[in-house]
């Protein structure tokens, strides 16, 4: 809320000298943060005076409007200025800057040539005197004496605060409850302006327009005030106009300004309907009778049957709390006004705000919270600046409910000590809490009642009541100590995997990345996503419709980051991400309706956690062009598809998992290019080179590499008992076969494993080539090396050949592979 | 031939002088072959020595071993000069450019918020807190609800809070990690002392200060007899450990449903104070939710923005460049090694 230092200062002592930031330093250490704060009219020298427009010229074949204007300023002769706007008609005031004024911006006032005339100052904008941003016309004042001094009137001078108020603390949005709370923070007296209105002068009577409350859940206490003889003529004082502008609000016409006004200083919304508009009796109830309401902005509004509404007998006059209605509104023939003051559920006002998406200077103190006591006291301020500043009468009041206070609450002052950890004497408690407005009984030394003020709704427990003395005496005057957990950690295996696999990857030359987890279907679409893949969560509101569906994949952020890297000129580029993924779409159980009243039952926890879908976590990783270059050693090499899969394999068995590599043709992989690497036969990861189409569609590079894993489906492995190291010498033997071009080679090495027999140390594929000639055209070689090694032996040349031609033998059955001469 | 001094002291002469001339160890191996091999002069008066008769065989002896002798160490100092020659231009010629920038592959690099999760986890296993983590995609009742934040509450609007439909499936990507405090209080009994990093969403527009997409870390302590004290202490050890042992933190008070009293924390870094993030102690209402009594335990919790952390500590100026994903900008940080 926007707040001006001399409104503030009726209210609050603050000691003269007191500076700009000590003022900012109070607010902010009893938890109100500064978020600007406007210094004006400091830098204005006068002469600034009130003129009386007596003659207007315009003066023609300009390409804009010019007048040349005749000015009562106070002074002997009329003075004469040029003015470039049109807002103003003989008879207004204005604001007249004389020659050697300065204006804000060093802007100095002198007599000119203009236009063929000689201006003798200038009439001024309130973006000219800095004040407002309303350039779009000078000044009109609603009155004034020619020559008064217009820097005095229009109180120019100010330091204006806008201050954020949380939203616990309704009452601070108004110049009463932040006038106490820079008191309070300054130690300074405070005068509460609401003490200074008499609401029993106003009796209630059947003169005045009746109200009824229809719905008690929607309001608790309601007055009626009603007025005749209203002056719509009469224009709203100078000084309310600049408080209200100083707020941040715009002046609008005497009666709603007087709301407005009252608002801005105690905290209470008012509303002000047209007598003459009203049927019959005032109605607080809900939106039951009507689908459509025309709101004062001109909106046609559809309303919900849980809205809260304002109607007299026959329609509704306001959506209550947050906005009048077109048709009973005040206008510029009202004469008979009917204030209504009410306390309305802050919950309902909510609702009300939420639901029309209209958020009002009205709902938003509502749905804070509004002090009960000012129902009647706010509506009685506004009855007597109606009397006073339009010459209305008095007719009366109706009233509806009753004022609701806050419970007791039991507070044992040590508590405060307890929970702050520091202490804080009883007597500076006690002198807090009296300070934030509470009573405070002493029933025994250990037991107090306090009662929290009308204005403290959120004051409801004893921890509540701590702090408000932790606010007040300073949390920084706690000194800290460090707890130190009772028990001792590591990372959780899951932690501590995620952690290694990004640590590889980042030295295997990748660089980590984090994307959004939102895609679209088009991208869902075009890279093929098929099964769980294809079904993904949707948003009910998304950033963007580009990007409506919660990913299942890590790739679809993986080539846009890709894509971004290479349009910023990247050649080589290899990134990953370890990141969560969202599948399975099935419904899953109702929570239902869970209270927080305590902890709920075993079945009801089970419900919650069930309600909450699988999120596996992947690592991803896409590479296109080289991971290892060229440079002036000679050429690079292009990273391919089988070092995709050999990263993927390298991750898994990183975890102490065995793989199997299996030929996949999993989209958007390139179909003869994928493989699918399998732990205890379920599918884990798929890696390779991606499908050409999708590559070219998406503006990657041609033979682009991608992996994923899914980390989550990889089980966790019981510490390993270490290996035996055999020191016996080792013996090889090559073996080089031949078979069909699509005999995968992991079948040949695993049919030659399992025939070699147990002294098998290692096999390695060394040679691979195509191009036989004759009867081999159309198949590969393979060489293998195989290495034996017994642990208590050297093995001799004959018993090596026999496991040698064991393997093959094996290998020959299982594959129809051909021993090479 | 018969054997004199003379003519042994002549081939021994003859020997020394080859050897001494050969100019390259191919030299050195004829001259070894022509003087020193069984067919050299001095060989073939060795081998005659058999014919004498004993005491000629010794006396020229004698002066074959010392010829012997002469020759070898003439050879054995040629040899070791020659090789050094060698040595020297062979080692000269293999010379390189040490300077040539190194044949390897791209560099990687973790993302800074990784390195800095790392960091502030392990900070915090140090003092016997837990890492604990949850789902993105969690229940509203454990990312609301429990956290006293009840239906009507403004953070629940769609303004704030990213949900799923149909919403009646009552999920929503999570607005904070506080759900995980949630989930821990629910499975565990006091003392917890945990903290909780992790991935969090709210539907704020992309600009060089706020994404929708960010990262958080809460810690939690619920234990018998914990103050804001000890919440002041763990946050100024926190900060120290993050910023620098010279930097201070202030608490300010302020709301949040969760906490009561509730603070904001700011810390004076470069010569300015910074908003760094909520805190307070738990609310009893929370407590209660979870099923521990709030008479008996009380408890802080905290929680930052990461991105914020590292935009302060890195002097990061825009957003964009943390959540875009150019390689550039992981490479930068490297892997976190110190």
């Amino acid at each position: 809320m926007k707040v001006p230092l001399s409104w503030i200062k009726e209210y609050a002592a603050i000691p003269d000298g007191a500076s700009v930031e000590s003022l900012v330093e109070a607010f902010v250490s009893v938890g109100f943060e500064v978020e600007g704060v406007d210094i004006q009219g400091r830098d204005i020298v006068g002469p600034l005076v009130v003129g009386l427009v007596q003659s207007i010229e315009e003066v023609t074949g300009q390409k804009k409007p010019i007048r040349y204007v005749g000015l009562d300023c106070g002074e002997s002769e009329t003075r004469y200025v040029i003015c470039g706007a049109t807002n103003f008609v003989v008879g207004d005031h204005v604001v007249v800057s004389l020659p050697g004024a300065v204006l804000p911006g060093g802007f100095h006032i002198a007599a000119r040539e203009t236009y063929g005339h000689i201006s003798n100052g200038m009439i001024c904008s309130g973006k000219e005197l800095g004040i407002s941003s309303d350039h779009s016309g000078i000044i009109v004042l609603a009155s004034g004496v020619p020559g008064e001094n217009a820097i005095d009137l229009l109180e120019v001078e100010d330091v204006i605060f806008d201050v954020a108020v949380n939203p616990d603390r309704g009452y601070a949005l108004s110049v009463r409850g932040l006038s106490r709370e820079l008191a309070a923070s300054l130690s300074a007296p405070y005068n509460d302006p609401a003490l200074a209105v008499d609401p029993q002068k106003y009796d209630s009577n059947m003169d005045a327009v009746q109200v009824i409350i229809d719905d008690p859940t929607a309001v608790s206490v309601i007055y009626l005030r009603t007025i005749s003889d209203f002056d719509a003529s009469a224009k709203t004082p100078v000084w309310m106009q600049r408080r209200i502008e100083k707020c941040g609000m715009r002046p609008i016409s005497l009666a709603v300004d007087i709301t407005n006004y009252v608002m801005l200083e105690l905290g209470q919304p008012l509303h002000a309907f047209d007598r003459s508009k009203l049927t019959g009796s005032v109605h607080i109830r809900r939106a039951t009778k009507e689908k459509t309401f025309t709101t004062l902005d001109g909106q046609l509004r559809t309303l919900s049957p849980e809205n809260i509404v304002v109607s007299d007998d026959q329609v509704a006059l306001a959506l209550a709390g947050t906005m009048g209605g077109l048709e009973s509104e005040v206008t510029s023939n009202t004469a008979g006004i009917v204030i209504e003051a009410a306390r309305f559920d802050p919950v309902g006002i909510a609702k009300n705000s939420r639901h029309h998406k209209l958020s009002s200077e009205a709902s938003r103190r509502f749905e804070r919270s509004v002090d009960p006591q000012l129902a009647a006291i706010s509506s009685a301020r506004a009855i007597d600046l109606l009397i006073e500043l339009g010459n209305a009468t008095y007719v009366g009041t109706a009233i509806a409910g009753s004022v609701e206070l806050a419970p007791t609450i039991q507070f044992p002052p040590g508590f405060a000590s307890q929970i702050l950890g520091i202490t804080v004497e009883p007597e500076a408690v006690c002198d807090t809490l009296e300070t934030v407005g509470c009573y405070v009984t002493k029933k025994s030394e250990d037991e107090w009642l306090v009662q929290p003020p009308t204005w403290r709704s959120d004051l409801l427990t004893p921890t509540d009541l701590v702090e408000e003395v932790g606010r007040l005496v300073g949390l920084n005057s706690i000194a800290g100590r460090l707890p130190i957990g009772r028990s001792a950690h590591t990372l959780s295996p899951a932690q501590s995997r995620k952690r290694g696999i990004a640590n590889f990857l980042a030295h295997a030359g990748y660089s980590e990345v984090y994307n959004y987890p939102f895609v679209n279907q088009e991208m869902v679409d075009l890279l093929g996503f098929v099964g769980p893949r294809a079904a993904s969560f949707r948003l009910a509101n998304p950033m963007s419709d580009q990007a409506p569906l919660l990913r299942t994949h890590l790739l679809p952020g993986l080539l846009d980051a890709t894509k971004r890297n290479i349009s910023r000129g990247a050649k080589d580029v290899a990134i990953f991400e370890i990141g969560t993924v969202f599948r399975d779409i099935t419904k899953l159980p109702d929570v239902g309706i869970v209270g927080t009243h305590e902890r709920p039952s075993p079945e009801a926890i089970d419900r919650i956690y069930a309600s909450v879908p699988p999120q596996p976590l992947f690592v991803g990783a896409v590479v296109a062009g080289s991971l290892d270059r060229a440079g002036w050693w000679g050429v690079g090499r292009t990273f391919d598809w089988s070092d995709s899969i050999n990263q993927a394999l390298s991750i898994i068995e990183l975890t102490g998992n065995v793989a199997t590599i299996v030929q996949s043709d999993f989209a958007p992989w390139h179909p003869g290019r994928c493989a699918e690497l399998q732990v205890a036969g379920k599918a884990v990861a798929h890696a390779g080179e991606l499908h050409p189409r999708v590559l070219e569609a998406l503006g990657l590079p041609a033979r682009t590499c991608a992996f994923a894993v899914n980390l989550s489906e990889l089980p966790f492995q019981q510490n390993k008992s270490a290996p035996v190291i055999v020191t016996m010498p080792a013996a090889t033997q090559d073996v080089s076969l031949i078979v069909d071009i699509n005999t995968p080679a992991a079948r040949v090495e695993a049919a030659l494993i399992s025939g070699a027999g147990d002294l098998l140390e290692s096999i390695e594929l060394f040679d691979r080539y195509g191009g036989l000639p004759g009867d081999d055209a159309g198949k590969i070689s393979l060489a293998f090396t195989l290495t034996f090694r017994a642990p208590d032996r050297t093995l001799t040349a004959d018993e090596v050949s026999g496991y040698r031609e064991a393997a093959v033998a094996q290998a020959i059955k299982e594959t129809g592979a051909i021993l090479r001469a | 031939m018969t054997l004199s001094a003379e003519s042994i002291e002549s081939a021994r002469d003859l020997a020394v002088t080859a050897i001494n001339e050969a100019d390259s160890l191919d030299g050195l191996k004829e001259a070894k072959l022509a003087h020193m091999g069984d067919r050299s002069p001095i060989a073939k008066a060795n081998q005659l020595l058999g014919t004498l008769a004993a005491e000629e065989r010794a006396q020229f002896g004698k002066i074959i071993g010392q010829a012997k002798g002469v020759v070898s160490a003439a050879y054995e100092a040629q040899l070791a000069a020659l090789e050094a020659i060698r040595d020297a231009r062979v080692l000269v010629d293999e010379r390189v450019d040490v300077s040539l920038p190194a044949r390897r592959g791209l560099q990687g690099g973790l993302h800074p918020l990784t390195i800095l999760t790392n960091e502030i986890c392990d900070l915090f296993l140090g003092m016997g807190y837990r890492v604990a983590e949850g789902p993105e995609l969690e229940a509203e009742w454990l990312n609301f609800d429990a956290l006293n934040i009840p239906a009507d509450h403004p953070a629940r609007t769609m303004q704030d809070t990213f949900f799923i439909e149909p919403l009646e499936s009552h999920l929503v990507l999570r607005t904070h990690t506080s759900p995980v405090q949630v989930r821990t209080m629910l499975t565990e009994k006091p003392p917890i002392y945990v903290i909780c990093p992790g991935r969090t969403y709210r539907a704020d527009e992309l600009d060089a200060t706020h994404t929708p997409v960010f990262s958080q870390v809460e810690g939690l302590v619920v234990d018998k007899g914990i103050t804001m004290a000890d919440l002041k202490g763990t946050l100024d050890h926190f900060a120290q450990s993050i910023f620098g042992a010279d930097v201070k933190t202030r608490l300010r008070s302020s709301f949040f449903p969760f906490t009561e009293p509730s603070a904001e924390v700011d810390f004076y870094f470069n010569g300015r104070w910074i908003e760094w993030g909520g805190c307070g102690m738990v609310n009893p209402k929370v407590l209660v939710a979870c099923g521990i009594d709030p008479d008996e335990y009380t408890g802080f919790a905290f929680g930052m923005g990461l991105e914020r952390t590292l935009m302060v500590r890195h002097g990061i100026s825009d957003m964009h460049d943390i959540v875009e994903g150019d390689i550039r900008f992981s490479q930068m940080f490297g892997t976190g090694i110190k």
